[in-house]
Order: structure tokens, then C-alpha cells, then sequence
């Protein structure tokens, strides 16, 4: 059976639509970010795989590449700050994010 | 490969230079109030640091402005327009105008560190202080990258690294709820919009093939909705950047919760560099696409400002208001975007050197009084519970009786920010509405004209509470320290002396003409 470009940008799409629904649903920030990483890695795979459609070059594979690297980065530092706010909380809902309002 | 290349990254390199010296610095120097350092690193069962020389607001000052001038000077030496430097196949552009897009980044980031220094000397800072230049200066790198990327996967660093290590910055207060709660709002908001982004961009490599802006720019067609909506994506990654409306939901509660001096570097410098991105990327890659995004821009603008300019109105918090004031005057710095003419990018860059000014001058109010009086309160209320809410505009009232001098200076740069005509802030919107007119939208430059008078109504609720209202327990009268005075003095001369001389906006406007 030939995969062709088609299956992967259906399962980014999906990706993309999984992660945003889980973005604004989702009340754990953890949750949260789990999302987000969905979304990352939807691009992710639209890099990879528009790479194999063009054949020209590795650009899509050297960016999906970095783009790894820098949402591990961010990853580090959300869950940094989550556990910073979990310290003071000693909970990590967004419900309970609010001090600061309008 | 061809390892010369680097050197024509000089002003990045110059900065990591910066950059790594004062980390090396932070190692071997500590904090200046040696007792209370002693004091400190004794419980935490650590030899106290003696004997060792200051790292404090002289070496980073002194440091990224030998990096400034550093950075300028090819710009002033060489008497014709310099052309564009490029490395790494295109990968990285520097023009004229990038060049001096960073001198102004720095030169912003100079007063920061100034405004800073006050609120670095607390005790409970003593053991980070050196942390802050660090983070600070890595946003500034990620900013110079983004500035002068000619590639997307350039660009997506530089906008990655100017934001990743501002969320620590937002957090920088550990022990502060406030800080905490913004730096997560910030950090997962900043997240979404650029995996959305991300996500724009691969669309656009699989439809070019290509993620140089050169190579992309003649494979753009408006009718391709694909590409349409990666035009939105991008808009939508990089109005996060510049808190335009829809994407600003994060600005107040992140500005209000951080530290002062991480608010007025969040409230300029990284504002300012993500809106040059913003016209070189619609100018180079998006122009065939300019009458869709103008489109977008047109209602984004109006909406960014009138409604910013309406929460701003209600506001008790300082900071808050700041916040709601500088939403809307992203509105006002977007307006140079609408049909990406090259007088449109000379009033973006002269708008930006005037809003950091101005506001940078208020920032530098607030920060000195929010530290001033919080010693104050801490004393006569013994408890900590007014400590991290910050001050609120009624804080002010009887603010000119207690310091005449500060309240003045802030009085022009407030107005300044809203355009009254003998100060810069006046010509930069002047500037702007002209290139908008130009370009042919005249309803959006009479919308942005009626909001401008709506903005000075409510700066002028700071005014009248600094001069008019009466207080009982008025911020007391203090005397703020060199650096203050020295950052106030640049900023009030921004205020006065960039609109007045018009030699400024030539000489921006002299460089506008390659794109």
C-alpha cells in the first residue's frame, strides 16, 4: 500500500484539532501543555512530511528538528513555572489562576 | 564551510561577548551589600563572599553600551547607505535599518537596567541579581535574530528565545503569587500562538517548497487559501508578540504581575522588535498578499485600539493601565504596517523610538515609587500584605506636594504618550497617520484620531491624581539615586529633543528605501 502526503496532513490536522479543543477545555495546566505539545508536534509532522513530498533539500527535516528542541526547551520551562505555582496553590488549575483579573 | 561568515553577525556576536562576560562575572563577583549577603549565605551554610568586587548596574550598563556604540558605528562611519549584509545563503540579513533597529532595542534596554537597579538591591535579590542581566540580555539576542532573519527557521529561534527566557523573567519574584500566576498565563498563551504559528509556517513550506523570504515571495498567490490561512497563522503567532486584540488577553495580568522593570522591557523592546518583524515579513514574503492582510489589519487596528483604550479607563491597578495603554498604542505602532510603503516602516521605527521613550519614562516612575513606598508600607503596616499588589493610580493623588520634580517628569511623558504637540509622542503619531493616509486609508486615521482623544483623557486621570486630587497619607518625598536619575534624564531628553529635531526621523527615513 502507498502512504501518500495525504495521510500525514489528515493525522496533523487531527493533532492540530485534538490540541486545540484539549488548549480550552482542559482545566490542569499540565493538561494543558500536553495540548500545546500536540499542536507542536502537528506542525511537526506537516514539516517532516511536506519534506518527503518536495525532495529538494532537508530544510523541513532540519526544522522540524529544531522545532523539537526549542518545545523541549519550553516544556522545561512551563513545568518550571507550574511547579513554582503549584508551591504557592498546592493545586495546578487554571481556575484557580485568579488574582489577577480584568 | 566558510566560518568568516559569523563575523558578519558582528552585533549578535558582540552581544553574546556581553552576554558571556557577565555570566563569567556573576561567578566571581556578588552583591554589594555584603552584610546582608554574609547574612544570607551563612544560614544557607556557605562561606560568606569577601573581598570580591560589585557586580552591580556599572558593569552590564557599561558593558552593552560599548556594545551599542560598538553596533552603530559602521552606520555612522561609512557616509553611503550601506547595503545589506547577508550570511549563511540568506539565512541571516542585515540591512541598514536592522542595524538601526537594534541600536534602538539596546539602547531601551540600557534604561532598563538603570530603571533596575533599585529594585535589584533589595536584600532577597542579592543572590539573583546576576540572573537578570543574563535572561535579559538572551531575550534582546533572540530579538536581534528576529530582527535580521531571512529565513523562517531563523526567525522561529529568535522569536523562541526572545520569549522562552521572558517567562522566567515574568517569574522572576519567586516567592510573589503574581508573579507566578502571570508567568503561567504567559507561558501557555505564548505556546499556543506559536504551535498555531508552527503550524502556519509548515503550510507555507509545503506550499512554496522554500522557507527562505526570498524564495517565497514569488511562489505566494493571493487566491491560494492554504496560503491564506497561513497568512492568518502568522499574523496571529506575531500578534501575540505585540499584544494586538484578539491576542491580547495575556498583557494586563502578565504586566501587572511581574516585576516592574521585566514589564517595561515586555511593554517595549520585545513590542518594538516584533513589529519591524512584522513589516519585513508581510513586505518581503506576504506582498503579493497585501490587500488580504490589509484587510485583517484594518479591523485588528480598530478593534486593538478602541477597546484598549475603553479597559483602560477602568483601571485602578498602575501597571494594569499601563498595560491597556500599551495594547493600545501596539494599535497605533501596527498602523505603519497597512500597505507595507517604505514611509510606513520609517514611521514604525520613529514611532518605536518615541513610545520607548515615553514609556520607559513612566516605567521608570512607577518602578522608583513602587520601591520607595513599599519600604514605607512595609514599615507602617508590618505585614506583607500590600507588598506584591503594586500601587494603584489613587496612590498617586498628592503626588506633585511630595516630589514636584518626578510628577513633572512624568507629566511629560504621559503626555507624550498621548500626543500632545511640543513632545515626540505628537510627530511620531503625526508620522504615522500621514504614511496610513498615504497609503490610502482614511477612515482607519480618523478612527485612530478620535481614539487618540479618548487616550488622553485617561492619561490625564494620572495627571489630575498626581496634581489635583488631595490625599491624606501621600507618597512620602524621596530622593532617587543616580542610575534613576540618569535613566529619567535620557528618557526626558527622548521626550523633548527626538520630536523638536528632525534630523532623527531623516536619518531613520534615509535607510527605508531597500525594502
Amino acid at each position: 500500500m502507498n502512504i501518500t502526503i495525504d495521510y500525514f496532513l489528515i493525522l496533523s490536522a487531527i493533532m492540530l484539532g485534538a490540541g486545540m479543543y484539549g488548549f480550552f477545555t482542559r482545566r490542569n495546566t499540565l493538561a494543558i501543555l500536553i495540548s500545546v505539545e500536540l499542536i507542536l508536534n502537528a506542525a511537526d509532522i506537516n514539516f517532516a512530511a511536506f519534506n518527503r513530498l518536495c525532495q529538494n533539500g532537508l530544510e523541513g527535516y532540519v526544522f522540524t528538528l529544531f522545532s523539537i528542541a526549542i518545545a523541549a526547551a519550553e516544556t522545561a520551562i512551563a513545568i518550571a513555572v507550574m511547579i513554582n505555582v503549584y508551591r504557592m496553590l498546592k493545586n495546578n488549575f487554571v481556575d484557580e489562576l485568579d488574582t489577577l483579573k480584568w | 564551510m566558510d566560518y568568516s561568515q559569523f563575523l558578519n553577525m558582528s552585533q549578535e556576536l558582540s552581544l553574546l561577548a556581553v552576554i558571556l562576560i557577565l555570566f563569567v562575572a556573576d561567578l566571581f563577583m556578588c552583591a554589594e551589600d555584603t552584610t546582608l549577603t554574609a547574612h544570607h549565605s551563612q544560614s544557607a551554610g556557605r562561606p560568606a563572599c569577601r573581598n570580591k568586587s560589585v557586580l552591580r548596574t556599572p558593569l552590564p550598563v557599561i558593558l552593552l553600551t560599548l556594545h551599542t556604540v560598538l553596533g552603530i558605528a559602521p552606520l555612522v562611519c561609512s557616509s553611503c547607505c550601506p547595503t545589506d549584509i547577508t550570511a549563511f545563503g540568506g539565512m541571516y540579513v542585515s540591512s541598514a535599518m536592522a542595524i538601526v533597529v537594534k541600536t534602538i532595542l539596546s539602547v531601551g534596554t540600557i534604561i532598563i537596567f538603570l530603571t533596575a537597579h533599585e529594585w535589584l538591591k533589595q536584600p532577597e535579590m542579592a543572590n539573583k541579581q546576576g540572573e537578570y542581566y543574563t535572561l535579559t540580555l538572551f531575550t534582546l539576542l533572540g530579538m536581534y535574530f528576529m530582527v535580521s532573519a531571512g529565513h523562517f527557521l531563523m526567525f522561529f529561534i529568535g522569536l523562541e528565545l526572545a520569549s522562552v527566557p521572558m517567562t522566567a523573567l515574568i517569574a522572576y519574584s519567586k516567592r510573589s503569587q503574581e508573579s507566578a500566576e502571570a508567568a503561567a498565563k504567559y507561558i501557555l498563551t505564548a505556546l499556543f500562538s506559536s504551535g498555531l504559528m508552527l503550524y502556519g509556517l509548515s503550510l507555507l513550506y509545503g506550499t512554496t517548497g522554500t522557507l527562505y523570504f526570498a524564495g517565497i515571495a514569488s511562489q505566494i498567490d493571493a487566491t491560494n487559501l492554504v496560503q491564506l490561512a497561513a497568512l492568518v497563522l502568522f499574523i496571529g503567532g506575531i500578534g501575540f508578540k505585540i499584544s494586538l486584540v484578539p491576542f491580547h488577553l495575556w498583557t494586563a495580568d502578565a504586566y501587572q504581575g511581574a516585576p516592574t522593570a521585566v514589564t517595561s522591557y515586555l511593554s517595549v523592546i520585545s513590542k518594538g522588535a516584533a513589529a519591524f518583524v512584522l513589516f519585513v515579513v508581510l513586505a518581503k514574503v506576504f506582498s503579493p498578499m497585501i490587500e488580504q492582510a490589509n484587510l485583517l489589519f484594518f479591523w485588528v487596528i480598530i478593534i486593538s485600539i478602541t477597546l484598549a483604550n475603553i479597559f483602560a479607563v477602568r483601571q485602578k491597578n498602575i501597571k494594569r493601565f499601563m498595560a491597556f495603554s500599551a495594547i493600545s498604542q501596539a494599535g497605533y505602532l501596527v498602523l505603519g504596517v497597512m500597505g507595507a510603503t517604505p514611509q510606513g516602516l520609517t514611521a514604525i521605527v520613529y514611532y518605536l523610538l518615541v513610545y520607548m521613550a515615553a514609556n520607559l519614562g513612566v516605567f521608570l516612575i512607577i518602578s522608583i515609587t513602587e520601591q520607595r513606598s513599599r519600604n514605607d508600607r512595609l514599615v507602617s503596616q508590618s505585614g506583607g500584605e500590600c507588598s506584591g499588589k503594586g500601587l494603584l493610580i489613587s496612590d498617586y493623588n498628592g503626588f506633585y506636594r511630595t516630589n514636584p520634580k518626578l510628577s513633572f517628569l512624568m507629566t511629560l511623558a504621559l503626555f507624550s504618550l498621548a500626543g500632545i504637540p511640543p513632545f515626540a509622542g505628537f510627530f511620531s503619531k503625526f508620522f504615522m497617520f500621514m504614511a496610513a493616509f498615504k497609503a490610502g486609508f482614511v477612515v482607519l486615521v480618523f478612527i485612530a484620531l478620535v481614539n487618540t482623544v479618548i487616550s488622553l483623557y485617561y492619561y490625564l486621570l494620572i495627571v489630575k491624581a498626581m496634581y489635583i486630587n488631595p490625599s491624606d497619607e501621600p507618597i512620602a518625598p524621596f530622593k532617587s539615586d543616580c542610575y534613576t536619575r540618569a535613566g529619567l534624564a535620557l528618557c526626558t531628553a527622548g521626550v523633548l529633543l527626538v520630536g523638536i529635531i528632525s534630523w532623527f526621523y531623516t536619518y531613520i527615513d534615509q535607510f527605508s528605501f531597500g525594502l
